[in-house]
């Protein structure tokens, strides 16, 4: 083993940059302890924004739709994106295989006004051409979220897919399962952790976008980034303050159970002699 | 699946096998078509349109004229942009902010993902919970609270006053350097994990073979790891750089009237001018300055996907 040093150059920068993560997160949270409007007074802690917040009935609302839309969204997200994983890991020789592969991998990195544009002008297409959506709203977020989650979700199960162990399958094939039975008795336990993990993804996903629910969306759907965005146009707002800390304390409890639950699955692994 | 002798009576197995390979294969492959694909050649047919005071906001391209199918295309958009200097400032702000930001990024994301790699065993999932716990809270909320901390009466300047460092507030937020912090801020964890996955598969044995034959640490860094790292380093630097390019909700946010980049301008074309023609012409033209770099993403990304199986 290379002999480390105790204080090294990545060591230090690895702890300024989770500062640098941090930090400002740190800031939300306390700010949205303060009584005073302006950042730069302490006037006191106060839970005041956190009440504002409650009896705000358009941030309630959008926050309803968001995790509704979200909801849809990465479950779709999670049947099409394990489908996608599968052709791709298994299906090696199948025609079109290579062009699967590019547009699963594409909405990785794809700008999303570009998304979003693209996917507006497919909807008034259709809207014209065969008479759907006439209104634009939570079915249209839904597919256009759809859609770029899946592409996160296919990465992710198709990681752990490669590790599954085939001959398992085929003993259970060769012992007169059917393919169906076999996916759902052999595979799907082997792949669940993934299947999990690709919906929490999909879900912050389709909770996080603004662009693409912008372009897509019509009068009746409004979504929480949207009220956010419109709300942080006009400058810093202590209730969003409040919102923020709502948000990270939930995805840290989750992040938190996530942690635990797998290392508990880890060192039980550790513990099996033959594992 | 693997091709084997079967006895007669497992033929009904095999024929639902190839069915369900079609099925399995086909679904994602015609929704991706229809809700991927399709809506880019969408926006190539509308870039070619004049935009009309209508419900859709353009003319069509194909039209039954006397039972002949008369085709329409206008270029003019192209055109206009070409002849409009502003859109070429956009797309040169776009690129090279995008790229200080991508520079920025691996310069402290490559030390950051090597420590990780570095660490105990245990230590590692830790870490690597806490470097991408971040971005699955809101991006949203994470940009805006770059707002608090630059402003004029924000924490930062407050702080620097405090010390006495400066005795007028500094103009931080709304500028280019703010968007540039933004971006870094907003994308780090999309350069430390490419990196780190690839690092922490580096064989060992070969910085140890390195360092009994006597090679210096930065030497074994300079000749071994980085250029066994390259993979991660390319796939973190598309991942920032991409989106980067197309980047709306930051330089609205912490960008000033100077930041011109071409996510905002599109926007704009299309929220407020209501010119679809001219946002989805820009649309094309992004595409294309950006096909190099998505090529190489999509490259490393299905060997990535690939490989084992």
């Amino acid at each position: 083993m290379v002999k480390p040093r105790s204080i090294s150059f990545s060591k230090v920068m690895l702890v300024l940059g989770l500062l640098f993560l941090y930090l400002p997160m740190f800031v939300l949270i306390v700010y949205s302890f303060n009584a005073s409007r302006l950042v730069s007074v302490w006037a006191g802690f106060s839970t005041h924004w956190y009440g504002e917040l409650f009896r705000d009935e358009q941030i309630l609302s959008a926050v309803w739709m968001s995790l509704r839309i979200a909801f849809y969204s990465a479950s779709m997200a999670v049947c099409l994106g394990t489908l996608c994983a599968f052709a791709i890991t298994r299906f090696k020789k199948m025609r079109g295989r290579t062009l699967l592969v590019s547009m699963i991998t594409a909405p990785l990195v794809m700008p999303e006004v570009i998304t979003g544009l693209s996917l507006l002008l497919l909807f008034v297409q259709m809207a014209q051409t065969i008479g759907w959506p006439v209104d634009r709203g939570m079915a249209t977020i839904w597919i256009a979220h759809t859609t770029f989650c899946s592409a996160y979700v296919a990465v992710v199960v198709s990681a752990r897919l490669q590790e599954v162990d085939r001959s398992i399958e085929e003993a259970a094939m060769d012992l007169g399962c059917t393919p169906l039975k076999t996916f759902f008795v052999i595979t799907l336990p082997v792949i669940a952790p993934a299947l999990v993990s690709g919906w929490l993804l999909a879900f912050t996903l389709s909770l996080d976008d603004l662009v693409i629910a912008s372009f897509v969306s019509g009068p009746g759907a409004t979504t929480l980034p949207m009220v956010v965005f419109s709300s942080v146009r006009m400058g810093v707002s202590p209730k969003i303050n409040a919102l923020a800390t709502l948000i990270i304390l939930a995805v840290s409890l989750i992040a938190f159970i996530a942690w635990y639950l797998m290392r508990r699955a880890e060192r039980k692994r550790l513990q099996t002699p033959d594992a | 699946m693997r091709r084997k002798l079967l006895p007669a009576t497992l033929t009904e197995p095999v024929r639902s096998v190839l069915f369900n390979r079609r099925v399995v294969f086909g679904i994602p492959f015609l929704w991706l078509l229809l809700f991927f694909l399709l809506p880019f050649a969408l926006v190539l047919k509308i870039s070619l349109t004049s935009a009309v005071m209508a419900i859709p906001p353009y003319e069509p391209v194909f039209r039954w004229v006397d039972n002949t199918l008369s085709v329409m295309v206008n270029i003019g958009n192209y055109l206009f942009l070409l002849s409009d200097s502003l859109y070429f400032a956009a797309y040169w702000g776009s690129v090279k902010t995008a790229f200080l930001a991508t520079v920025v990024c691996l310069l402290i994301g490559y030390p950051m993902a090597y420590a990780m790699a570095r660490a105990p065993k245990h230590w590692q999932l830790v870490l690597l919970l806490m470097v991408m716990l971040p971005s699955w809270t809101s991006f949203l909320i994470r940009v805006y609270a770059w707002m608090g901390i630059l402003g004029n009466q924000g924490l930062l300047n407050s702080f620097l006053m405090w010390l006495g460092l400066i005795d007028q507030p500094l103009k931080m937020l709304n500028t280019n350097f703010a968007v540039v912090l933004g971006i870094v801020y907003a994308y780090l964890p999309f350069m430390v994990l490419p990196i780190y996955t690839n690092l922490v598969k580096l064989d060992v044995r070969l910085l140890e073979a390195a360092s009994d034959l006597g090679c210096r640490s930065l030497t074994t860094f300079w000749a071994i790891t980085l250029p066994l790292s390259k993979a991660g380093i390319l796939a973190g630097s598309m991942l920032v750089f991409i989106p980067a390019v197309g980047e709306f909700v930051i330089p609205e946010l912490l960008g000033g009237p100077d930041t011109l980049m071409i996510g905002k301008v599109l926007w704009e074309e299309f929220f407020n001018n209501r010119d679809w023609p001219v946002a989805s012409a820009l649309a094309i033209a992004m595409l294309l300055l950006l096909l190099v770099p998505i090529l190489l993403f999509h490259r490393f990304q299905a060997r990535e996907m690939e490989k084992r199986g």
